[in-house]
C-alpha cells in the first residue's frame, strides 16, 4: 500500500533539510541569547545581512570563504576516506609557512612561477605533515587523532620558530614574517579593485578553490583511486578482502586532505595575510575546515557552499560589535549548527515517530472497521 | 524546496527592513582596532577602549572591532573607513602596516596608532609613543630598594626595540638602587601564556628572586600569581594591576596611560586640532607614571622615587633607551 509522505517523514529523509533546520535553529539560538542580554535581535541580524549583501560585503564574503572552502574540502577527503583529519589545523599553518618562505625568499622570480610554486610547496608541506602521522598510523597503530592534535601543536611552534629567523622576520618591529613578494600576490590589480568597487583583498583564491573543488569531486567520483578510498571508508575489511591495500590508501588520503589543507594555508597567506604573524594562539582555520565539512555534508559541492556560508558570518560576526553585539554570538550559532547537526539522528527519528503513529492510526483505523464487519455479520 | 527558498528570502528582507541606519549627527565618530589579544586582555587594548569609553557620551561615539587572526586587521580598518569614522585608533605595532596602508590609500582619514613610530612620517597618522623607560626606571628603583635576598626577576613577553625599554629601565633602576643586584630575565615570547610565565616566575624564586616585574600582558598575570603563592613581592605594568588583578603581592605598577593618550587624540580630533607624527607621552606630561605603592616600600625609597621622577622631569636625568646603553640587559639577542 502506497501513501502519501508526512511532512516530518519528508524533513527525516532529507539531508539537505536537516543542515537548513540545524542553520535556522542555530540562529534562533543566538536570537535566545541575544534577548537574554537585552540586545536587538533585529539590530544583530540585521547587520549580519546588511553587512554581506552589498557587493563590497560579498566580494569580502568571498574572499574570507577561500581558506574556509579548501580546508573544508581537505576534511571532507579524510571523511571519505574514513580517516578524520583533526590535523588539518597543523596541516594548514606548515602550508602557510612554506609558502610564505618561498614568497619571501624567491621572491625575484616571475609570477606565472612563483605562484605555482608557492602552492607545490604549501601541498608538499601539508602532504608531508599529513603522511607522517599516516606512518605512524599504518606503522604501529597509533591513533591518528591523538597524533594529529599533537602535530597540530608542533605546526605550531615550528611556525612561530621559521617566523623569528632573521631571513625570514619582519624588518620593522611587528612580531610576523616579512611580506611575501608582490609576485606571489594573488590580488586582483587595485585599480581593477577600486573601479569595481570590490574589498581591498579581493583575489584570485576564489578561482582556485573552485577548481579544486572539481578537482576533489572527480576524483573522489569518477577515477579508481577515489572508488579504493571510498571502499576503504566505507569498511576497511571488505575493501581488503577485495584486494585494495588499505594501508596505501590511508597513507593516500592522508597525503591528499593534507596537501589540501596546506593549499588553504598558501591561498590565505597569498589572498589575504601577505605575512604569518607570531602567533599566541592558534588562529583555527584547519579547524573551521571541520565545521564547513559538517555542514557540506562531506560533498565537494556542499562544502563549497558551506564555506561561503561561513566565510559569511565570520565576515559578517566582525561588524557584530558596531551594534554593541559581542563577536562571540558568532561562535554561539556556529557552535548550535555543529551540535545540531552532529545529532541530527533526531530529524530522522521525527519521521520515525511519526511513521509509528501513523501505523497506530491505521492499525485502529482497521481494527474499528473490522469489528464493526464483525458487528454487521453478528447482526446478519 | 521552492517555499523553503521564498520563506528564507522573506526572513533575509525582513531583518535588512528592521537593519535602522544611524542617526546622523554631530558626535565625533572614534573606531579602535584591536590587535589579536582582543578587547579584554587586561592590558594595553582593553586600557584604550576603557579611555575611549570615558569620554563624553554626548559628544563622541565610540566602538571597536576584535581582530582575530593578522589578516584581519585591514579588514577591521576598512570596516570604520566605510562606516566613516572620524577617527581610527589602531592598538599596538602589529598593525603597522596595515596601518601604513589605509592611511596611504586614504590620506583624509585620521589614524592614530599605540606604540609605533614607523608611520610618523604621513600627515594623516597621530603616533602614541609612551616613554616606557621612564616607568620602568621607577619601579626598577622599587624593586631594588625592597630586595632582600638582591635578586630581583623580570619577565618580557617578546624580544623588540619597543619593548626592551621595558627592560632597560627596570634594569637601570634596580642597579641603581642596589649595584649588587643579580637580575634574572626571561623572554616569554608570547604575550598570552599564563602558564608559561607562572613557570618562568617558579623557576626565578627558586633561584632567589624576591621581587618580579613583568611586562608581558597575558603572561605576566601568570607572573603575578605565581608572585602571590610564593608570597613574594610582584610588581605590574600598564595598570595598577593590585587594583586589577587584586593580588596583595603586587607593590606597584608601572603605568602607561594608554587610555589617556587615546582621549587625548579624540578630543583633538573634537576641537579640530589634529597633528600627525609623534605624541610621546612621558612623565612630565604624566602620561607614564608610577601606580600608589603599599606599606613595604619605605617613605625613604618613595622620597628617591619622587626625586628621581623630578629630576627626569627636569631634564637633569635621561634614562638609556638602547640596549647597548645598559649591558645588564641580556635579553637582546
Amino acid at each position: 500500500m502506497t501513501r502519501k509522505k508526512s511532512f516530518l517523514e519528508v524533513i527525516a529523509e532529507n539531508r539537505f533539510i536537516h543542515i537548513l533546520l540545524s542553520i535556522f535553529l542555530g540562529f534562533l539560538v543566538g536570537a535566545v541569547f541575544l534577548s537574554i542580554m537585552g540586545l536587538s535581535v533585529s539590530a544583530a541580524y540585521g547587520r549580519l545581512i546588511s553587512s554581506v549583501t552589498s557587493l563590497k560585503g560579498f566580494s569580502y564574503v568571498i574572499v574570507y570563504s577561500v581558506p574556509y572552502i579548501v580546508a573544508g574540502l581537505s576534511v571532507a577527503f579524510s571523511f571519505k576516506t574514513g580517516v578524520f583529519n583533526i590535523g588539518a589545523e597543523g596541516q594548514f599553518v606548515v602550508g602557510s609557512m612554506a609558502a610564505a618562505c618561498v614568497g619571501i625568499l624567491a621572491g625575484s622570480l616571475p609570477k606565472p612561477i612563483l605562484i605555482p610554486l608557492c602552492f607545490l610547496a604549501a601541498m608538499a608541506a601539508g602532504a608531508v605533515w599529513g603522511i607522517i602521522v599516516g606512518v605512524l598510523k599504518t606503522k604501529w597503530g597509533i591513533n591518528e587523532v591523538l597524533s594529529m592534535i599533537m602535530f597540530n601543536w608542533i605546526a605550531f611552534y615550528l611556525s612561530n620558530f621559521i617566523a623569528g629567523i632573521p631571513a625570514i622576520k619582519n624588518d620593522g618591529t611587528a612580531e610576523a614574517t616579512k611580506n611575501i613578494s608582490d609576485n606571489a600576490s594573488l590580488l586582483f590589480s587595485k585599480d581593477f579593485i577600486k573601479s569595481m568597487g570590490l574589498a581591498p583583498t579581493a583575489n584570485w583564491g576564489f578561482l582556485v578553490a573552485i577548481v579544486v573543488t572539481l578537482i576533489v569531486w572527480f576524483v573522489i567520483e569518477k577515477t579508481t583511486l577515489g572508488y579504493e578510498l571510498k571502499a576503504v571508508g566505507a569498511n576497511k575489511f571488505a575493501a581488503e578482502y577485495g584486494g585494495i591495500n588499505v594501508n596505501r590508501s590511508i597513507l593516500t588520503a592522508l597525503a591528499i586532505s593534507g596537501a589540501l589543507a596546506g593549499l588553504a594555508g598558501a591561498l590565505q597567506l597569498m589572498g589575504m595575510g601577505k605575512r604569518i604573524s607570531i602567533f599566541s594562539s592558534q588562529e583555527g582555520f584547519g579547524f573551521a575546515g571541520i565545521v564547513v565539512a559538517l555542514i557540506g555534508c562531506s560533498n565537494p559541492f556542499g562544502v563549497l557552499v558551506a564555506g561561503i556560508f561561513y566565510g559569511g558570518l565570520m565576515y559578517g560576526g566582525s561588524k557584530l560589535n558596531l551594534e554593541g553585539v559581542p563577536t562571540q554570538l558568532i561562535s554561539v550559532i556556529v557552535g548550535t549548527v555543529v551540535f545540531f547537526i552532529a545529532i541530527s539522528v533526531i530529524f530522522e527519528n521525527l519521521g520515525r515517530f511519526s511513521t509509528h503513529a501513523n501505523r497506530n492510526a491505521e492499525a485502529a483505523a482497521d481494527k474499528t472497521a473490522h469489528e464493526q464487519q464483525q458487528k454487521e455479520d453478528e447482526k446478519k | 524546496m521552492k517555499k523553503i527558498l521564498a520563506m528564507a528570502l522573506v526572513l533575509c528582507m525582513m531583518f535588512a527592513m528592521c537593519a535602522t541606519a544611524s542617526a546622523a549627527d554631530a558626535k565625533i565618530k572614534v573606531g579602535m582596532v584591536t590587535d589579536v589579544g582582543g578587547v579584554n586582555d587586561k592590558s594595553f587594548n582593553q586600557l584604550a577602549w576603557e579611555g575611549l569609553q570615558a569620554l563624553d557620551p554626548d559628544a563622541f561615539e565610540v566602538n571597536y572591532l576584535e581582530s582575530k587572526t593578522d589578516a584581519d586587521y585591514q579588514t577591521n580598518i576598512n570596516t570604520f573607513i566605510d562606516e566613516e569614522y572620524d577617527l581610527i585608533i589602531t592598538v599596538g605595532y602589529m598593525l603597522a602596516d596595515a596601518t601604513r596602508e589605509a592611511a596611504m590609500d586614504n590620506p583624509d582619514q585620521k589614524f592614530a596608532i599605540v606604540d609605533d613610530s614607523s608611520c610618523a612620517d604621513l600627515e594623516n597618522v597621530a603616533c602614541l609613543m609612551f616613554a616606557q623607560e621612564e616607568c620602568s626606571y621607577l619601579v626598577g628603583l622599587v624593586a631594588g630598594s625592597v630586595t632582600k635576598s638582591n635578586t630581583v626577576g623580570y619577565v618580557q613577553g617578546m624580544v623588540s626595540d619597543p619593548m626592551n625599554l621595558f627592560g632597560i629601565g627596570y634594569i637601570t633602576g634596580v642597579l641603581e638602587a642596589c649595584p649588587e643586584a643579580t637580575i634574572l630575565q626571561y623572554n616569554a615570547n608570547n604575550f598570552g601564556d599564563i602558564a608559561g610565565g607562572n613557570t618562568a616566575a617558579k623557576d626565578m624564586i627558586t633561584k632567589g628572586a624576591d621581587v618580579i616585574y613583568h611586562a608581558a600582558g597575558g603572561t605576566g598575570n601568570g607572573v603575578m600569581n605565581a608572585c602571590d603563592e610564593a608570597g613574594i613581592y610582584g610588581i605590574g605594568v600598564d595598570k595598577d594591576q593590585r587594583v586589577e588583578l587584586g593580588l596583595e603581592c603586587i607593590i606597584t605598577s608601572a603605568m602607561k596611560r594608554v587610555d589617556v593618550a587615546c582621549q587625548d587624540i579624540s578630543k583633538a580630533v573634537k576641537d579640530d586640532a589634529f597633528k600627525g607624527g609623534v605624541h610621546l607621552y612621558n612623565l612630565a606630561n604624566d602620561g607614564v607614571g608610577i601606580a600608589p605603592t603599599t606599606d613595604v616600600v619605605s617613605a625613604e625609597t618613595l622620597e628617591k622615587v619622587e626625586a628621581a621622577k623630578k629630576a627626569i622631569i627636569a631634564g637633569e636625568k635621561t634614562i638609556p633607551t638602547s640596549a647597548a646603553d645598559c649591558p645588564a640587559f641580556t635579553l637582546n639577542g
